[in-house]
């Protein structure tokens, strides 16, 4: 074997060993990496009442009512398993809005409300102008 | 690829290259950044999704300068390529650049969509890693001692730092994230038509760019390189 090959093997085999221990690292991240939980990932991993945390859906359709102070809102997150109702007092970013994706900063009140001190918009990867004919609008999906 | 070992024959290529990879690249950013203005606005988020053809070529560019980077230490590591080192030196700067390029657009679309300059979710946590890695790797190669022993370092860093790219792909799938999944894969797009084409001038125009701004750079190493081995010899005579 040259040295050439010998360096060759030797480099390939450390990527292997490195890339093999920074995909183990990653999967065991999964829970902790994430960053936000879903309705059924609170469902499942009941976390205390009290804790912050972040809560991810999507914005349930016809759920979005408005107190009579007209700051505070209440709505539903979805992830189309479980459902978790959000109480919010403030702005909200113009892209909140129903069957879109949300993401809220905030604790558990009970094991299915959420009091919520941000909220954010997620959008989806689609991107369309507006009207376009025959095609379904780039809203409603959640990954 | 060893036809270009002697840098010689290297400079006989890359000298006329330049300016077309520069001027090019210029023109299709040019062309591609008009055309953005032209495009439709998006259904949901309106004119700032026009962000999108700045900030996608270079994320891609941030992206592809760490795997060439990669590729050259490989290089260097395994064949002792002599050009490989000067190589991976003069993308590190670009790379840094349209990475830090990529943050900033970034940052400055999500707050009127999301509602926020910066989270902590796992794209946005990574692609920030990378600049620091490129940092870190301009740092670590360009330190002063001229010797082989510290461009193995930088190389054996280049290719550590390799496992962070795919991190950065699949982040958004792996994990829960504030930032959306790809929109173009091999698959198809989950960009419209009318929205997407000025990208498809965009991104081969920063490209051309980056390979302008790399092929400078790596004359520039070369004849620094050059500088520093004549003042040694004038100094041993």
């Amino acid at each position: 074997m040259k040295a050439k090959h010998q360096r060759l093997v030797l480099v390939l085999l450390a990527i292997v060993a490195i890339g093999g221990a920074a995909l183990l690292a990653m999967f065991a991240l999964k829970d902790k990496a994430a960053y936000f939980y879903s309705p059924s990932d609170i469902a499942r991993l009941k976390p205390a009442i009290g804790t912050p945390l972040r809560l991810g859906g999507l914005v349930a359709d016809h759920s979005i009512k408005r107190d009579a102070d007209g700051v505070t809102i209440h709505f539903i997150v979805t992830d189309g398993i479980a459902n978790i109702s959000v109480r919010y007092t403030g702005i909200t970013p113009d892209l909140f809005r129903e069957k879109a994706g949300v993401v809220a900063e905030g604790a558990l009140t009970a094991p299915d409300q959420f009091s919520a001190n941000t909220i954010l918009a997620k959008h989806d990867e689609k991107y369309m102008p507006p009207g376009m004919a025959g095609q379904k609008p780039p809203m409603g999906k959640l990954q | 690829m060893h036809a270009f070992a002697n840098p010689a024959r290297f400079l006989k290529l890359a000298r006329p290259l330049t300016p077309w990879c520069l001027g090019l690249g210029l023109a299709l950013i040019g062309y591609g950044i008009y055309a953005g203005f032209q495009s439709p606005p998006d259904a949901v988020q309106g004119e700032t999704v026009r962000i999108l053809y700045i900030h996608v070529p270079t994320a891609w560019l941030g992206m592809l300068g760490w795997m060439g980077i990669a590729l050259t230490s490989l290089m260097l590591l395994v064949w002792r390529h002599p050009l490989a080192a000067v190589a991976a030196r003069a993308i590190a700067v670009p790379g840094a650049l349209f990475t830090a390029v990529c943050l900033i657009s970034g940052s400055i679309w999500g707050r009127p969509t999301w509602g926020t300059w910066w989270q902590w979710d796992g794209r946005m946590t990574s692609m920030l890693l990378l600049l620091f890695l490129y940092l870190a790797y301009i740092a670590l190669a360009g330190s002063e001692s001229e010797t082989s022993s510290t461009e193995r370092v930088a190389a054996i860093f280049g290719l550590v730092g390799a496992v962070n790219l795919p991190v950065i792909h699949y982040s958004v799938v792996w994990w829960n994230t504030l930032h959306q999944p790809p929109s173009l894969s091999l698959q198809g797009s989950a960009i419209a038509w009318p929205i997407l084409w000025p990208l498809l001038w965009t991104t081969p125009g920063f490209t051309l760019l980056f390979a302008g701004i790399v092929l400078m750079r790596m004359r520039t190493l070369i004849a620094e390189n050059k500088k520093l081995a004549r003042m040694r010899r004038l100094a041993r005579a």
